[in-house]
């Protein structure tokens, strides 16, 4: 039984920046008031200099944080996902990103668990607004596990990054020595009918739980965490494109401008496929729990069953 | 060393607002009026109490300077290129393709230039960043941030500034260039933002009001808010725009204008 069974993956990011902090006095923290929801009280108890919170004001994050990373630091910023993209989204642009600085904004809540705060906390656009960032490294890791290694990552590295954090438990996915790198899709298991390319805690593991009930009716459907959406894992797609020839993406998201449409637009021009996109249809978020939200937007492992047998169908068709 | 007193200040202030407008005029269009409104203090602070060396511009021990107000990047340009932190011959490459010297101030273009900026509204919050990275690295320095007084309007200037008295960053010493005219017009006509002094000292910083095209003040101002024991410091400098540019100065449509060059330089021989 893996370490992280039961911890929430807040819990989870907030050690993980306690130990890179330990070890590098570079890293330090900034908040706008949401400390309590994002949990990283346990960073300030123990690095009170390299906290800075600035209140509810997360374009002046954003900027304070520019600012830091011009000094050399290595800043994370947290907030909710909703606010991350949308409210500080020019301040990101410029102050971080077309300066060329080293800002690690992180969102919280991303799209559905954004649950009983609803509509106006739930973002279903945050990664389609990143991805037009040029050169910006966007993930959304899907477990505890898969959390731990791609921070640690995104902090090695010069350049800024935007990761959404579901906060929640989250069932654990990896072995605890899987081999994670930013930038390559994960390939957690094989098949050869149709692919699966999942992002995010709640849809990895709705993917995962539709290629049983597909196996169980005699279809090899592989799974693959496609945890880094920016850069793009290009190889890894187009050879699950050649192989399979029918490919399916799901996201916590819209399926404007997020991981279906990078994967779209990629093999349109070296291999068109026939495709799935399983996320939100151009639609705004609305209240509830998660069971609730998951049904409500199609987000489950029945709707990728089906979009999987429809795709199938359609490939069966083409190929006579 | 040169002597540093108020003679030399204002002589070199009189060099500075002749090259930026003969490197705008060279180009034929750019943002003549808040280009001459800062003239003063960008001279006073470069000349005086900003220490970098040109060969090593990005030393972390420095003072640093975000000039918020971006498009007024050209008056900081003809300061760094007579510091020779690049050629003189740069000055002509002013906004043309493959520049090092945008419009707006960029720091990964221009030696000497410690942030970008140009989206008004942001320049303060890095400031802010900087300040609070130099108190981790015991950098006992301060962080000069000029802003613009339409750029005030922005609302991210006031989280800015909730966030530097919170912090208590005494070593943020910022400016406005208050010419009292913004894009489309008058200030009063467009977006008011009086009394101005009062806003700040209620976010809780050490306020000063001066004539900003006085070095002697602008010097004076500038060694009071380096006392200031708690408090961020926000001079404001009354000023004129277009200052000096005689056809242009105080006109409300003076903001980003056309000169040609053979006016230019008939504006260089009346400054």
């Amino acid at each position: 039984m893996s370490n992280y069974e039961n911890v929430e993956m807040r819990a989870v990011y907030t050690q993980t920046l306690i130990e890179l902090a330990e070890q590098n006095d570079r890293i330090v923290l900034l908040e706008a008031d949401l400390m309590r929801a994002t949990g990283t009280q346990p960073f300030m108890d123990k690095f009170p200099q390299r906290t800075f919170n600035v209140g509810v004001a997360e374009a002046n994050m954003v900027g304070v944080a520019a600012g830091l990373s011009s000094t050399g630091k290595i800043p994370f910023a947290n907030t909710f996902a909703s606010f991350a993209a949308r409210r500080t989204y020019d301040q990101f642009f410029i102050s971080a990103n077309y300066a060329r600085l080293n800002v690690k904004l992180v969102g919280s809540d991303p799209g559905i668990t954004a649950l009983y705060n609803g509509g106006t906390h739930m973002p279903f656009e945050d990664l389609g607004l990143m991805r037009n960032i040029p050169g910006l490294t966007i993930f959304e890791p899907s477990d505890a596990v898969s959390l731990k290694k791609l921070v640690k990552q995104a902090s090695e590295f010069y350049g800024c990054t935007y990761m959404r954090l579901n906060r929640r438990v989250s069932p654990v996915i990896y072995a605890e020595d899987a081999d994670l790198q930013l930038g390559k899709g994960y390939v957690l298991r094989d098949g050869d009918d149709v692919a699966i390319f999942a992002i995010g805690a709640v849809m990895v593991n709705e993917a995962l739980a539709a290629a049983d009930v597909l196996g169980m009716q005699g279809i090899s459907a592989a799974v693959i965490d496609m945890h880094t959406l920016k850069p793009l894992d290009k190889e890894l797609v187009l050879s699950y494109a050649q192989k399979t020839k029918a490919i399916v993406t799901c996201e916590n998201h819209q399926v404007i401008n997020g991981l279906g449409s990078a994967i779209a637009e990629y093999l349109s021009e070296v291999q068109p496929t026939l495709m799935r996109r399983v996320g939100v249809m151009d639609e705004f978020g609305e209240v509830g729990d998660l069971d609730y939200l998951m049904k409500r937007f199609g987000m489950t492992a029945e709707n990728i069953t089906q979009q999987t047998l429809a795709l199938l169908k359609q490939k069966e068709k083409e190929l006579v | 060393m040169q002597s540093v007193d108020y003679p030399f200040l204002i002589e070199k202030a009189r060099q500075i607002r002749k090259m930026t407008i003969e490197s705008i005029g060279y180009l034929g269009v750019g943002h003549i009026g808040g280009a001459m409104s800062v003239v003063e203090v960008l001279t006073v602070l470069n000349y005086k109490h900003i220490h970098r060396d040109a060969d090593d511009p990005n030393n972390p021990d420095r003072e640093r300077l975000v000039l918020s107000k971006g498009h007024a990047g050209p008056t900081l340009y003809s300061i760094l290129a007579d510091q020779e932190f690049f050629p003189m011959d740069w000055l002509h490459t002013l906004n043309k393709g493959g520049t090092h010297l945008p419009s707006h101030c960029d720091r990964n273009l221009t030696p000497g230039i410690d942030m970008t900026t140009g989206s008004l509204g942001q320049g303060l919050s890095a400031a802010v960043g900087i300040a609070l990275g130099n108190r981790l690295d015991g950098i006992d320095r301060p962080v000069y941030c000029l802003i613009g007084d339409g750029e005030t309007n922005e609302g991210q200037n006031w989280e800015a500034a909730m966030s530097a008295a919170q912090f208590k960053l005494n070593k943020l010493i910022a400016f406005t260039d208050f010419n009292k005219i913004q894009l489309d017009g008058f200030m009063v006509d467009v977006m008011g933002i009086e009394d101005l002094g009062a806003k700040w000292e209620s976010f809780g910083w050490f306020v000063q009001r001066i004539d900003g095209h006085d070095v002697k003040q602008i010097d004076e101002a500038i060694l009071r808010a380096q006392q200031e024991q708690t408090r961020p410091s926000m001079i404001i400098l009354d000023t004129i725009k277009g200052k000096g540019v005689d056809f242009a100065e105080n006109r409300a449509d003076n903001h980003n204008m056309k000169i040609d060059y053979q006016t230019a330089l008939e504006v260089i021989g009346r400054i």
